[in-house]
């Protein structure tokens, strides 16, 4: 069975910890890192990259658009 | 399969647009002009309009727009951005024009120059970012700010008595017959995004197609001014500012035929 896979990747310097993409995540891929970037912010990051699909959702309400979003279709479920 | 296998151009499916610039904005965690400065820089690179669109930045917030979309701008006094997108589109009536104004500056200190523009059905775009304070000096109350609602010059709630009425705007500019489109958006959730994104883009091939003045407000969050997280500010939003300022179209169309409209008029 054909399964979409996707990953997010942000941009840990752009991403100011707002939390808005985690809570718009329908898989609860993200999470705030516990980390800070340079300027302090807690930044998004993948902690259940296995579960992303794609769907561009955290992207989409992302207001610093940090987030570039990949999406494929694998032929077997991982 | 492996993050890094999936992680590759040809499976780009969501970038920044190209029109974004790469500055990192200044405004706080979560504010919703983020998310609006983005759709707009999708819609214009969608139509392809990028060298004939000339944005008029305001006093507030967004002020500093122009530095974040790569298109022609002015920056105009507080409250003025519909005069000035006026003076514009009549000297060039080629160019795509759009004001980008939050509520202080366009229902506190501008609302007449909005009304008069949109009354006169001026071929521009109206982006009102409604946030319901004065957020960039400090969280002040403003018009649009709710009954009850706590500010800095409101710290016991807004009062009916002293401080009258929050003020609907856009279901005023619905009325004017120069108004082509009136709507009501927010950017809160995916979904809400993916609409206020067609509202814009219909607001551009409005102006484009000299329809009149095309409105859309933007229902927001301050998250700062509110003191709250961005997560309960949108949740704050959805419960308080949704039941007095639905979502919605409030007007599509064009704006009034002068024969029409004058007959009316004198019929009257
Ligand atoms: C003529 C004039 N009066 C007052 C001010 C002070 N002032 C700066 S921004 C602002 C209001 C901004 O609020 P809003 O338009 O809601 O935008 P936001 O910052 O919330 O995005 C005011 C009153 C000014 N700059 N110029």
């Amino acid at each position: 069975m054909a399964k979409v896979r996707g990953a997010v990747v942000v941009d840990i310097e752009a991403c100011k910890g707002c939390g808005l993409c985690v809570v718009a995540c329908p898989h609860q891929v993200l999470a705030q890192n516990k980390q800070v970037n340079s300027r302090g912010y807690h930044y998004s990051f993948m902690e259940h990259a296995e579960n992303c699909i794609g769907c561009s959702n955290c992207a989409v309400v992302c207001p610093d658009t940090c987030i570039t979003v990949y999406r494929v279709k694998s032929e077997k479920t991982v | 399969m492996d993050v890094k296998d999936i992680i590759k151009e040809e499976n780009l499916v969501y970038s920044k647009p190209s029109l974004l610039s790469d500055k990192i904005t200044h405004y706080c965690p979560g504010c919703s002009h983020g998310v609006v400065h983005k759709l707009l820089a999708e819609v214009i690179e969608e139509l392809g309009i990028q060298e004939k669109t000339i944005g008029v930045s305001p006093v507030g917030c967004a002020v500093f727009a122009y530095n974040y979309i790569e298109i022609d701008w002015q920056e105009a006094a507080h409250g003025r951005a519909p005069a000035v997108a006026t003076g514009i589109a009549r000297v060039d009536p080629d160019k795509v024009v759009f004001t980008y104004q939050g509520d202080g500056d366009l229902a506190s200190i501008g609302t007449a120059e909005i009304m008069h523009a949109a009354n006169r059905g001026e071929n521009i775009v109206v982006v009102f970012i409604n946030n319901a304070i004065y957020g960039m000096t400090g969280g002040q109350m403003a018009p649009t700010t709710l009954l009850g609602q706590v500010t800095a010059t409101t710290p016991c709630g807004r009062d009916l008595e002293r401080n009258g009425y929050p003020l609907k705007i856009t279901e005023l500019i619905g009325q004017l017959p120069g108004a082509a489109y009136v709507s009501r958006q927010s950017v809160h959730t995916p979904a809400a995004v993916r609409k206020c994104r067609k509202a814009l883009r219909k607001s551009f091939e409005n102006a484009m197609a000299k329809k009149g003045t095309s409105f859309v407000e933007v229902v927001s969050t301050c998250s700062s001014g509110w003191r709250l997280s961005p997560v309960e500010a949108n949740k704050w939003m959805e419960e308080n500012m949704f039941p007095f300022y639905p979502i919605g179209d409030i007007k599509d169309g064009q704006k009034a035929e002068a024969g029409d409209f004058m007959q009316q008029n004198l019929k009257n």
